[in-house]
């Protein structure tokens, strides 16, 4: 018995040594399909600077992570650092207290206020995230059916609609990849991809935060009678069509453009066999500005309650650095850094996302910031108003209507 | 006798491990949802005690009410499917099954009853899959018998989306009455329908007039087993058309209306309050509907001895 006692005391003092010689940090994240670029990539990066911090990468699936962790936090078995959603998801668990002020990080300088506006309090003066990377909307099509069918690359809206129906004349190609059955491809490829260049960018997602304007206004119903036409373009039953299958249909040959953002690309790189290139929403006109969706999407913060917020700042810092802005860029090219440093990359495709900064003005998704922390949520309905328009269901105008009843239902500078 | 009674404390002693279990998973979280429904947090984040009002707003704000009773209409038609289809189907087939002169009945027997056993994800999954407009096998399958012009996108179409995940729920249950049929069905003592015989009623008068009514207490215990669970559903439809329970809600049940509003969604963010107040409808709803099956229907049900 007490060899036993010995034993068991003896194994546990040999286990709990290295344990006490480093510290281990643990990530909560939603990207589940990063996991082998934490492990592979970015994790050995940081352990050659730190050797005694242990980091784990510990993802769960994209759409239960906002509700798995609001249930972790409040019963204090989150990891020591949380990627952040944009806005609002993450300013309420600042405001909670879950996530500490970040606003001291040396690294903190290395960030424009745009890129920092994601993970900010209202007034700018607390900021609790470390801006990783942003996505930028455009469409990927494929360059071998456009070459084959003899197709330029569409500038204006005029050119679009000719692209897609020369597409649909020849019918070998599906010419648009997107379906309803998921709702937000409808809403974040469609209606975020190319409204900004009807609502110009920052100057109409302003206005209608102020309540300057209203989401019955031509500049915001305009998209909607855009997406009212892609129906035709779309393939069979694309009612029933979700988000993998139109992936598919793409990465396939089967379907000649697609509606994207830049996180896809990546993936397609992989899957497709054909050669991809890129272009920005398409303008009214030819030599008009032209606008993107730059969104900023992801960030890293420190739980306030980790027992090793030390470490934890230690490796905030590092992420904060331009050397993971290169790493991170590149391992997962469509993931644009904010980083104030420019990062260079390898991808021809990236390459081409990212160029539009340059030529087009930028802005982030309009019904992000503020607008969807009341019921109706913002967001939420236009998911299912810009599916509705597609389908048919609901005119581009009824649709309007709605939502802007539902939002001037709560927010008080659109009553 | 004079010192009464003994107090069987044997009783009580092997009540409590039951009670204990039950009360620690089951009432306590009840009576604790109950009881939250009835707060909601003020201004400045405090929790406060608020009464009915997040009933009132539930009923009253169109905004809630519109989606709450679109919630109950879908789920009452989701029962009728099940009700309709489900049971009746679940009937014949063990009628089917106790005829004596079916070969293979242990086979058909397995085979209809896997379904059951089998993960809402999986079922919801493959049934995606076969549905699917762009690689599905059932444009195919319609096609061998040419009625692939009859083929539309059904789980895109706010007409039949409901109809069509009812049937694939129902697809998925029908193991459930068919057992308990069959096995009602197999209590029934041979002396009852030799008798029957005697008195020239076989086949299907047979089954009208003896089987029936023996089995009506199976059926009866089968429809308030589906009423609980289709109005407990969330599973299959979160797992194929998501929390907001495209399209356009038209398969939005009160599962789902409940899990997004107590969990949030996307940008929505969960509101525990409100969820409570649904979760609370939802346990008035099932048990008004089971009351009144208990004391409607089930005292009147002529049991036989044999």
């Amino acid at each position: 018995m007490t060899k036993t006692f010995r034993m068991a005391l003896l194994t546990s003092t040999l286990l709990a040594g290295p344990a006490l010689a480093e510290t281990t940090l643990t990530i909560e994240s939603w990207r589940n399909d990063d996991l082998t670029i934490w492990q592979d990539v970015l994790i050995p990066a940081f352990n050659a600077q730190h050797p005694d911090i242990k980091v784990v990468f510990a993802p769960s699936a994209p759409t239960e992570y906002n509700a798995s962790l609001n249930s972790k936090l409040e019963a204090g078995s989150a990891g020591d650092l949380i990627t952040c959603r944009p806005f609002d998801a993450s300013l309420e668990l600042y405001n909670k207290g879950f996530l500490a002020d970040l606003s001291g990080l040396a690294s903190m300088a290395n960030f424009s206020p745009v890129a920092k506006s994601a993970w900010q309090t209202d007034d700018g003066s607390a900021t609790f995230c470390v801006p990783m990377a942003s996505v930028i909307h455009g469409f990927i099509y494929n360059k071998d059916a456009f070459d084959a069918l003899g197709i330029a690359v569409p500038t204006t809206n005029e050119e679009f609609y000719a692209a897609l129906d020369k597409i649909k004349a020849d019918g070998t190609y599906i010419p648009m990849a997107m379906g309803t059955n998921d709702q937000w491809e409808a809403a974040t490829m469609g209606y975020q991809n190319i409204g900004p260049t009807y609502w110009k960018g920052e100057e109409g997602r302003l206005a209608l935060i102020k309540g300057e304007q209203k989401l019955t206004d031509e500049p915001w119903v305009a998209p909607y009678r855009e997406l009212a036409k892609w129906k035709d373009y779309l393939g069979d039953g694309f009612e029933a069509q979700t988000y993998p299958d139109s992936q598919n249909m793409f990465t396939l040959g089967r379907a000649a453009i697609y509606p994207a953002g830049s996180w896809e690309i990546s993936g397609f790189n992989t899957q497709a066999e054909f050669k991809m290139g890129a272009f920005p929403p398409p303008v009214a006109a030819a030599g008009d500005t032209c606008y993107i969706s730059d969104h900023n999407d992801i960030a890293i913060g420190l739980n306030a309650k980790s027992p090793n917020a030390e470490a934890g700042k230690v490796f905030l810092e590092w992420v904060g650095s331009p050397e993971f802005a290169t790493l991170y860029a590149n391992a997962l090219p469509g993931f644009f850094s904010l980083n104030s440093t420019p990062v260079k990359m390898e991808d021809p495709l990236a390459q081409e996302f990212v160029s539009w900064r340059e030529k087009c003005k930028s802005t982030i998704r309009s019904t992000y910031q503020i607008l969807s922390r009341g019921t109706p949520n913002l967001e939420n309905e236009t998911w299912n108003a810009s599916a509705n328009v597609i389908k048919g269901t609901e005119t581009p105008e009824d649709a309007a209507k709605r939502l802007q009843d539902g939002l001037a239902s709560w927010y008080e500078p659109q009553k | 006798m004079a010192s009464g009674r003994p107090v069987r404390w044997h009783i009580a002693v092997f009540l409590a491990p039951a009670v204990a279990v039950y009360t620690a998973l089951m009432i306590i979280p009840l009576f604790g949802t109950l009881a939250q429904s009835l707060f909601n947090v003020d201004g400045t984040g405090q929790r406060v005690f608020v009464g009915l009002q997040n009933f009132a707003r539930l009923f009253g704000e169109a905004l809630w009410s519109r989606q709450f009773w679109n919630a109950l209409g879908n789920n009452a038609w989701f029962f009728v499917i099940h009700m309709l289809v489900q049971n009746p189907v679940g009937v014949a087939l063990a009628a089917l099954l106790s005829s004596p002169k079916l070969r293979m009945a242990a086979f058909y027997r397995t085979a209809i009853f896997i379904p059951t056993i089998l993960s809402f994800v999986i079922v919801g999954f493959v049934w995606k899959l076969i549905l699917n407009p762009n690689w599905g096998i059932a444009k195919g399958l319609m096609g061998l018998v040419g009625l692939d012009g009859f083929f539309v996108p059904w789980l895109g179409k706010e007409d039949y989306a409901l109809t069509t995940l009812a049937l694939v729920s129902v697809w998925q249950f029908v193991g459930i009455p068919m057992m308990l049929i069959y096995a009602a069905l197999l209590s029934i003592p041979d002396e009852v329908l030799e008798a029957a015989e005697m008195d020239g009623i076989s086949g299907w008068s047979q089954f009208w007039k003896i089987k029936l009514p023996l089995i009506l207490p199976s059926i009866g215990i089968i429809s308030i087993l589906t009423f609980v669970g289709n109005f407990n559903a969330f599973d299959l439809i979160y797992v194929t058309q998501g929390a907001l329970a495209g399209p356009d809600f038209s398969t939005d049940i009160l599962g789902t209306f409940l899990y997004r509003t107590f969990f949030g969604f996307q940008l929505q963010l969960g509101d525990p309050y409100m969820g409570s107040a649904i979760a609370g409808a939802m346990f008035g709803i099932i048990l008004i509907g089971v009351s009144a099956y208990l004391f409607g229907i089930q005292t009147r049900l002529r049991r036989y001895q044999f």
